[in-house]
């Protein structure tokens, strides 16, 4: 455990200007947020900060003593290289308080440039052990990193025991079943990957259409999922869709659930989590809002005495309002499919 | 150009997979891959059965390396990896990061999977200096971004050529889900699956393969035809991924066609004889990966 750095620290997405206004002013400790290239990973048209609203942006988090993380997290290419090394200038320049990289070399290029900047490696980067973290750690001087959604929270704790640098965790919101950084899915359905183009099942390639067998949602033409008239139509995320495997129709890689992990904040103090995200750079300002302000009241709550720790049915209320009554799960943390 | 056998990403009999590889002994490929790469409750052949393997398969003139865990999660997992490294006599395919410092450290060649995201030439080089004498660009990467990629002096390009794509990890295991059952009491079901278990769309489309923690497409990527373009972007290794029939007599049409004594679209045709699925090629066209656009020319 690290004694130089407060523990669960409360990350907050922020996909537009007034989302970060929401997340600063309902007690967020940090905010990320990231350009409107494929520089990071919630390339959505309609999202993300330009040079105005990215200026405005840390000055209105700085005054209210929050921190600003810049999400560069896609894996850079060849040709465009160059726009990803000019965005860890202009996050040098701003002075934001954190970088989140996935790509080595590109962290060698900010390590190298901007010695000063902090360095969080990006659950993109796809480390699940501490010899991976070590890997950064030597090399660039990571500070940081963001473990994939897929340890339980027993092989996270003996991450933490062997990691020289903190460790954040993902503790609301979407769900990937897959390893971060390690699913391509999306490309080979319909081109655009996560690593590259930043996102998952990109708008451009979902179709919804009223049929006379139901609702039917496609990527690229494929039939992700097909609803009855009672069910409520999901956004058509590849993982996510219901399939047939050897005659029997289900969700056969994973439900339609998000992440919940707030029932386990005493044990994520306990084994030294130093910062929760939260995810969702695709929602609403009104979402981060909710989600923030909750989440706060249960940090401190925890914080103040974790041995007392329960959760508040109101929390649950309000976090199950904005979830759109979607069901939630612990996820690998404490593994029901072990 | 070389061939290589790419590591088993299915889980076979223990018979079935000795056999494979004295089979493989008398196949025109030049490097072997060998060990598990998936999941590690895999366990018919443990290091040391790899290893003996290992040691016909060399002695039989192939150059040998061992493929490392792409999803690292326990302890246990990073003791099997140490054990690796620390073998020394083959050279290791690292294939997450955690592998690449270990390899590093103890000053081991080794090969840069396909799993690491190597997208641009900064952390191409960072790897060579790390260590890695070849690497295996991602199996989504297109031709035209291979060209822009500037390799190090020295290292050597290996491109994912035949089989299906390793698309994802989890950490959770799709065919034990399938079953209805726990992970840790999956009952080894993938042994009853030798080539994956196909999953379907609605429309009884085969769309993807799940094969344990993996998932795969269902199509078999193969740039068979594509073998020219590759050799003019400097790839020297073509890697086959093992299917559990035909396999031989896929590996005898890629020679025969580095041998120039079949035309590439001959060649296409015949593997789609062999194939477990039907062909796709869209990745290297910069096009969805499940693609096929044999008669489409890049330059």
């Amino acid at each position: 455990m690290l004694d130089t750095h407060p523990l669960l620290e409360l990350i907050c997405p922020a996909g537009s200007l007034p989302a970060l206004k929401a997340a600063v002013d309902h007690g967020a400790d940090g905010v990320y947020l990231g350009l409107k290239d494929n520089t990071n990973a919630r390339n959505f048209a309609g999202l993300n900060f330009d040079d105005k609203s990215l200026a405005e942006g840390i000055r209105y988090a700085e005054e209210r003593g929050c921190r600003v993380l810049m999400a560069l997290n896609t894996y850079p290419q060849p040709d465009t290289l160059k726009r990803w090394h000019a965005a860890v200038d202009k996050a040098a320049e701003l002075g934001v308080y954190a970088i989140i990289l996935a790509d080595p070399g590109l962290m060698a290029y900010a390590c190298k440039t901007h010695p000063e900047l902090r360095l969080h490696l990006s659950v993109q980067g796809s480390a699940t052990s501490y010899e991976a973290i070590h890997f950064y750690r030597e090399r660039f001087g990571i500070q940081r990193a963001v473990l994939p959604r897929v340890l339980s929270l027993a092989q996270v704790e003996n991450v933490i025991r062997n990691s020289p640098v903190e460790i954040e965790l993902f503790g609301f919101g979407g769900l990937c079943v897959m390893v971060e950084g390690r699913c391509l899915l999306s490309s080979y359905a319909c081109g655009d990957s996560p690593n590259t183009f930043g996102a998952c099942s990109p708008g451009h390639a979902v179709r919804w259409q009223q049929t006379p067998q139901g609702m039917e949602t496609r990527l690229n033409g494929i039939l992700i999922d097909r609803y009855a008239d009672h069910e409520k139509a999901g956004y058509p995320t590849l993982c996510k869709g219901r399939f047939a495997v050897q005659g029997e129709t289900y969700y056969a890689l994973e439900e339609p659930t998000s992440l919940n992990s707030m029932e386990m904040l005493p044990e994520m103090l306990r084994i030294g989590i130093a910062a929760i995200k939260i995810e969702g750079r695709q929602r609403s300002p009104a979402y981060v809002a909710q989600v923030t302000q909750v989440w706060r009241a249960a940090i401190d709550a925890v914080k103040r005495n974790p041995d007392a720790f329960h959760i508040q049915p109101d929390w649950t209320t309000q976090l199950t309002k904005v979830s759109e009554g979607s069901m939630h799960t612990l996820g690998a943390y404490n593994r029901p499919w072990k | 150009m070389k061939l290589t056998l790419g590591p088993l990403l299915y889980y076979w009999s223990r018979e079935d997979t000795l056999a494979f590889y004295a089979e493989a002994a008398t196949w025109p490929v030049d490097v072997v891959y060998l060990g598990e790469t998936v999941c590690s409750r895999r366990h018919l052949l443990r290091l040391a059965d790899w290893l003996e393997v290992a040691a016909s398969l060399r002695d039989a003139g192939k150059e040998v390396v061992l493929s490392t865990q792409t999803l690292i999660e326990s302890e246990s997992d990073l003791k099997a990896l140490r054990k690796i490294v620390a073998y020394g006599a083959f050279k290791v395919e690292a294939n997450e990061f955690g592998a690449v410092r270990l390899c590093a450290e103890a000053g081991m060649p080794f090969v840069a999977g396909p799993a690491l995201n190597v997208y641009n030439p900064d952390t191409l080089a960072l790897l060579h200096e790390a260590g890695a004498l070849r690497w295996v660009p991602p199996v989504e990467m297109p031709q035209a971004m291979l060209k822009a990629m500037i390799v190090p002096e020295g290292m050597e390009t290996e491109l994912f050529s035949y089989g299906r794509l390793p698309l994802a990890f989890s950490a959770r295991c799709f065919t034990a889900r399938h079953y209805n059952l726990q992970k840790d009491d999956c009952q080894f079901r993938c042994i009853d699956h030798p080539d994956g278990l196909d999953l379907k769309t609605r429309e009884n489309e085969v769309f993807l393969t799940m094969n344990g923690i993996q998932t795969q497409s269902a199509k078999i990527h193969t740039l068979a035809h594509r073998t020219d373009e590759a050799r003019a972007l400097g790839v020297t290794y073509l890697r086959l991924s093992p299917q559990s029939q035909h396999m031989g007599r896929v590996v005898g049409v890629f020679d025969t066609l580095r041998k120039n004594a079949l035309v590439p679209m001959e060649a296409a045709a015949q593997l789609q004889r062999l194939m477990p699925g039907k062909p796709c090629d869209g990745y290297w066209l910069g096009r969805p990966g499940l693609d096929y656009a044999p008669d489409e020319a890049l330059n």
